[in-house]
């Protein structure tokens, strides 16, 4: 598939190229389409098939030097409990009477199924998951934190923890056999099975596989191959004669890629970042600015009524003062009037005088 | 710069990877830009 | 202001009972660091996350809320009179988010790796990442938004009018956190549709979280608020007094009115997803409770006990909703969560987790009241001007 090999130049690039690269569809998640690496191996679980011998344990147990198990392998009373994945066993195989006890059992894993985009890489805050070229989904422990949301995010319920640990527990689920992979070997659990329940092959061809062997027995086989689409698609893929969910696996769990999940509550992240700023320095910008309003209003309001004050004062004392001023002029004019009367009576009293002197 | 990126987890990685380096720029840009917009505010 | 109060040994039932709970909590610490989480917690393959997530991380963010919303009230919003509950609530978001970053050691298999998320390679895909930059950074502008009363107390002018300086742009970057961790935490669940049920599960998770961590905020400030009353009344200046009133009911109309845009964000998740079906189911009918007793009836409360000025059903609503958004946080990441498995597979907390939730619980309250008896948190300093 050509789209697989899209190109994409980095937003430093995309700042020189230009328009060129605008053209390009990089601008969201949405609107890409991502198929994966193109000669990734899967495996097809085929329940028809599976005889419940748990060889494939005992290989993964090996090839992965986990430690021996209470019971051994070969003892098959251990199916007669339902088991899960646990921090010493990577894969597990139940038994399941779907058609009653009366018929013969029916035979599910439980493992790993390594999703195209898978929900513990999108969950982990360190990366630790990856979903490697050969189609395995690696754990790196030597960056695990331990927050275990890996394990809250698988919706298979795949990863398990080493509980126990003090120092340094970790993560434990299927690695795909990534090592022997890489080498160009099969899975341990693959290479172990002595009937065709497993198989390996690139994704393409084994869903032409499975679709094949459904096509060929459509009385063995329910015409839907678990995998395919589920949880946008796993390298592990499964045929069942029965319903999924009687053989252990979930049914409602949709064909969503975990990555989509979250990307809408990621997407909002940066907007945030980009708009509150604004938006609250705008707040803030408006509040401040209705208190200086405020401020300027009392001040104002103050100022005047001061002025008011003043202008009555004022008015007040021209008032004082003329009245001071009439006050004085009347006390002159008094004063004068005495003193012209004083004269006058002086004057007529030394003419008295005068006469007499005369006579 | 090229990259190819297979799977939707490879390019959300890189492309939010990306944009949480823009995130601090853009918090320091809007600091610095606010002061400079209301310079003539302080003086007064 | 009472002088003996100070003087007496304040509650000394108080010292025995922090006694016996720190004891026992580092009695767990030992168990915890010798005997990992299989000694000391009830998790298990099926449920990775027990209370020290579901409380400790959950619980304790929402209820650290308070600083952000008081801080956004009295600085952006420029409701002054709501001041004097500004260094409370920081304080107590501080101490909230120093503990829930403490709690969260007990927790990770690894905790001397926290960092490595920053330091070794980032996991910018997950809402955790998002999380753990966005608590970090927060509790940074936290502790530099509580320094002035320690500032203050130990007298180190400069430094505190320095840091006085920064408060408008602390306070822009602290809301601009908030909304992002508060919401992503809801966020940290839409990865899992398949494992929570139905009612809880929405697209809107981030939306929810965010808007009933306002409503934690503010019923934390209140609630809070009457039980610093309480216990150190003695420590408050008269502003404090005078304005504790005002604060109660104006952050009481507030949370009605948050309740009630909750409330319908509520309702209208359920239909957007068309979940109506299962109302009538058992998980249906708990789902009610919180919706109806935890939701819908403290914004009727509050809203009563406003238009009535009563101070004494403002506080027992605080604390109901308090109760609420503990139920809620629980709700999600324990009880509505893996609702699929069978009983057997299910959670229920080891007596060893309750015991350092409590346990860290205890150092909150005897950090806040060290603190407070000490610093200006519920008064002025008299040598400085309020900013």
């Amino acid at each position: 598939m050509s789209i697989s090999r899209r190109r994409f130049l980095s937003w430093m690039g995309a700042a020189g190229a230009g328009t060129a690269a605008l053209a390009r569809p990089g601008h969201s998640a949405t609107t890409q389409h991502f198929e994966g690496y193109a000669d990734a191996g899967a495996v097809l679980f085929d329940s028809v098939i599976c005889i419940g011998c748990r060889r494939c344990e005992a290989a993964c147990n090996r090839v992965n030097d986990l430690p021996a198990p209470e019971r051994p392998f070969d003892d098959l009373t251990v199916l007669d409990e339902r088991r899960r994945t646990h921090w010493d066993s990577y894969m597990v195989i139940n038994k399941y009477y779907p058609n009653g006890k009366e018929n013969p059992p029916v035979y599910g894993r439980m493992g790993c199924n390594h999703c195209l985009e898978p929900a513990c890489a999108s969950a982990c805050f360190v990366r630790a998951f990856d979903k490697a070229p050969t189609a395995a989904v690696t754990y790196d422990e030597t960056v695990c934190v331990g927050c275990r949301y890996c394990m809250v995010a698988c919706p298979f319920e795949i990863p398990t923890y080493e509980y126990h640990k003090v120092i340094s527990p970790r993560i434990s689920k299927c690695t795909f056999c990534h090592p022997r992979l890489e080498k160009g070997l099969l899975p341990g659990c693959v290479e172990a099975c002595p009937t065709e329940a497993l198989t390996f092959g690139t994704r393409e061809d084994i869903i032409a596989t499975a679709k094949e062997r459904i096509r060929r027995h459509p009385d063995r086989y329910i015409d839907h191959v678990y995998g395919e689409k589920e949880m946008g698609g796993t390298s592990w893929l499964y045929l069942s004669g029965v319903p999924f969910s009687q053989v252990g696996k979930r049914e409602d769990l949709g064909y969503i890629a975990a990555p989509k999940l979250t990307s809408g509550a990621l997407a909002a992240v940066p907007i945030v970042v980009g708009l509150w700023p604004v938006l609250l320095t705008g707040i803030y910008a408006v509040s401040k600015r209705r208190e200086k309003i405020a401020k300027e209003e009392k001040e104002n309001a103050v100022a005047q009524a001061i002025s008011a004050e003043k202008a009555e004062a004022e008015a007040n004392l021209t008032q004082e003062k003329e009245k001071a001023k009439k006050d004085k002029e009347a006390a002159v004019e008094k004063a004068v009037k005495k003193a012209l009367e004083d004269a006058a009576k002086e004057a007529e009293e030394a003419g008295k005088k005068d006469s007499e002197e005369e006579s | 710069m090229e990259h190819d990126f297979y799977t939707l987890q490879d390019f959300m990685t890189y492309t939010k990877g990306v944009v949480y380096i823009l995130l601090p720029l853009i918090l320091i840009g809007f600091v610095g830009f606010w002061r400079f917009l209301s310079a003539q505010d302080r003086e007064e | 202001m009472s002088h003996d109060a100070a003087h007496k040994p304040i509650m000394s039932p108080f010292v025995i009972v922090t006694g016996i709970l720190l004891v026992i909590g580092l009695f767990i610490t030992v168990m915890r660091f010798t005997g990992g989480l299989a000694a000391t917690t009830n998790l298990s393959d099926y449920n990775p996350w027990g209370i020290w997530i579901g409380f400790d991380l959950l619980v304790g963010v929402a209820l650290a809320a308070g600083g952000y919303v008081t801080s956004a009230a009295v600085y952006i919003f420029g409701m002054k009179r709501y001041h004097s509950a500004v260094r409370p609530a920081i304080l107590t978001g501080f101490l909230g988010y120093a503990l829930v970053v403490f709690a969260l050691h007990y927790d990770v298999g690894q905790p001397w790796r926290l960092p490595y998320p920053f330091i070794m390679q980032s996991g910018t895909t997950s809402l955790l990442f998002e999380v753990g930059a966005c608590v970090a950074l927060y509790l940074t502008v936290l502790f530099i938004e509580f320094t002035p009363a320690p500032l203050e107390w130990l007298g180190f002018k400069k430094a505190r009018n320095l840091v006085v300086k920064l408060t408008m742009v602390l306070t822009i970057f602290g809301v601009v956190l908030s909304t992002l961790h508060q919401s992503s935490l809801g966020a940290l669940y839409l990865i899992a549709p398949s494992k929570l049920h139905p009612l809880w599960y929405s697209g809107y998770l981030p939306v929810f979280f965010f808007v009933s961590s306002v409503v934690a905020g503010l019923s934390m400030v209140i609630f809070e608020g009457s039980l610093s009353f309480r216990y150190f009344k003695d420590k408050m200046d008269e502003a404090h007094m005078r304005d504790k009133e005002d604060v109660a009911f104006g952050f009481a109309k507030a949370a009605s009115f948050v309740l009630a845009g909750y409330f319908a964000i509520k309702v209208i998740g359920i239909a957007v997803d068309n979940n109506w079906a299962y109302l009538a189911t058992g998980y249906g009918a708990w789902f009610l409770v919180e919706l109806l007793g935890f939701v819908a009836l403290p914004a009727f409360l509050y809203a009563v006990a406003v238009r009535d000025r009563s101070m004494t059903l403002v506080k027992y609503t605080a604390g109901w909703t308090v109760l609420g958004i503990v139920v809620n946080r629980l709700n999600v990441s324990l009880i509505a969560f893996n609702w699929h498995l069978p009983a057997s597979e299910r959670y229920f907390p080891h007596w060893m987790e309750i015991g350092i939730s409590l346990f860290i619980v205890t150092i909150g309250v005897i950090a806040f009241r060290f603190i407070v008896t000490r610093m200006p948190i519920l008064y002025e300093h008299p040598d400085y001007e309020a900013h």
